[in-house]
């Protein structure tokens, strides 16, 4: 529980940090529609935030900090799965990061309702994958 | 610092998403499992982040601009509309069907993982369609 609690500091300091600093909403959908703004220099700080976030991957592994990813190897699945977040989270402008976690912590409405939407899909997703014997 | 802020942002983020264990898709799907064997743990990583943001939020409203920029920048959307609705369930969806959202699905792809690698690029491709096919919200 305790990593849980701290990794959620981080995220929420992380966010802090972002907000604080340079005054921009940590929010992932964001960062990943500016890999195809690098031309708009309002946006040179997403590049910057994801450079950061990739490189959390190797910290951890130098400080031998082991991080498993127990993940589905069912291309099909991984390729309707990525198309849905993905368009969604576009059109739904925010995912877990910029409705869950910035939007909640700001008290606005609407990432409320978003946030309460896509964890109710995806619990009802999950129910029927199990329903019809689909699992991970 | 305009750059060194975000930078350092974005790896604590990563930090916190693998140290919480949101980057594994199979802790991430039994969270949503609540009809059967449901782990509530990662609630506590929402809840943490939240409420850390929440009290900072708060206080940086004293302040007129941030550190190192020349102004704070709120998201101006504020209805609960069809398009807002429908892109949460497609999110969700896709979020049970595999365990990943954007933000731990980026901080796994130097793992090499070749799931995470397709994904992301799937991830990337429903982005861009969505992009081309519907655009971005007209700001009124």
């Amino acid at each position: 529980m305790w990593d849980e609690i701290g990794g959620g500091f981080l995220i929420g300091a992380a966010a802090s940090l972002l907000w604080v600093g340079i005054g921009r909403i940590s929010g992932m959908t964001g960062v990943l529609s500016s890999l195809f703004l690098v031309m708009d220099s309002g946006r040179h700080w997403a590049l910057a935030f994801l450079v950061g976030l990739l490189a959390a991957w190797p910290v951890m592994q130098a400080i031998g900090y082991s991080t498993p990813i127990n993940i589905t190897d069912n291309t099909g699945l991984l390729i309707a799965a990525g198309l849905l977040v993905g368009f969604g989270t576009y059109i739904g402008n925010g995912c877990t990061s910029g409705h869950g976690v910035c939007g909640m912590g700001r008290l606005s409405f609407r990432s409320f309702v978003a946030t309460l939407t896509f964890i109710a899909a995806g619990i009802v997703t999950v129910a029927m994958m199990n329903a019809v014997g689909l699992s991970l | 610092m305009k750059y060194f802020t975000p930078f350092l942002s974005g790896l604590l983020f990563g930090l916190g998403l693998l140290v919480s264990g949101m980057n594994d898709p199979q802790k991430v799907r039994a969270f949503l499992d609540v009809f059967g064997s449901w782990q509530p743990e990662l609630i506590a990583v929402m809840g943490a982040a939240v409420v850390t943001f929440f009290i900072v939020f708060q206080l940086s409203k004293s302040r007129n601009k941030p550190l190192f920029a020349s102004s704070f920048h709120l998201p101006s959307l504020q209805e609960v509309d069809r398009r807002l609705i429908t892109g949460a369930v497609m999110f969700g969806t896709g979020w049970g069907l595999v365990g990943l959202c954007p933000g731990p699905a980026l901080v796994d792809v130097l793992s090499g993982n070749e799931s995470v690698l397709i994904f992301v690029g799937a991830l990337i491709a429903g982005n861009r369609l969505a992009h081309y096919f519907v655009g971005p919200v007209k700001s009124s």
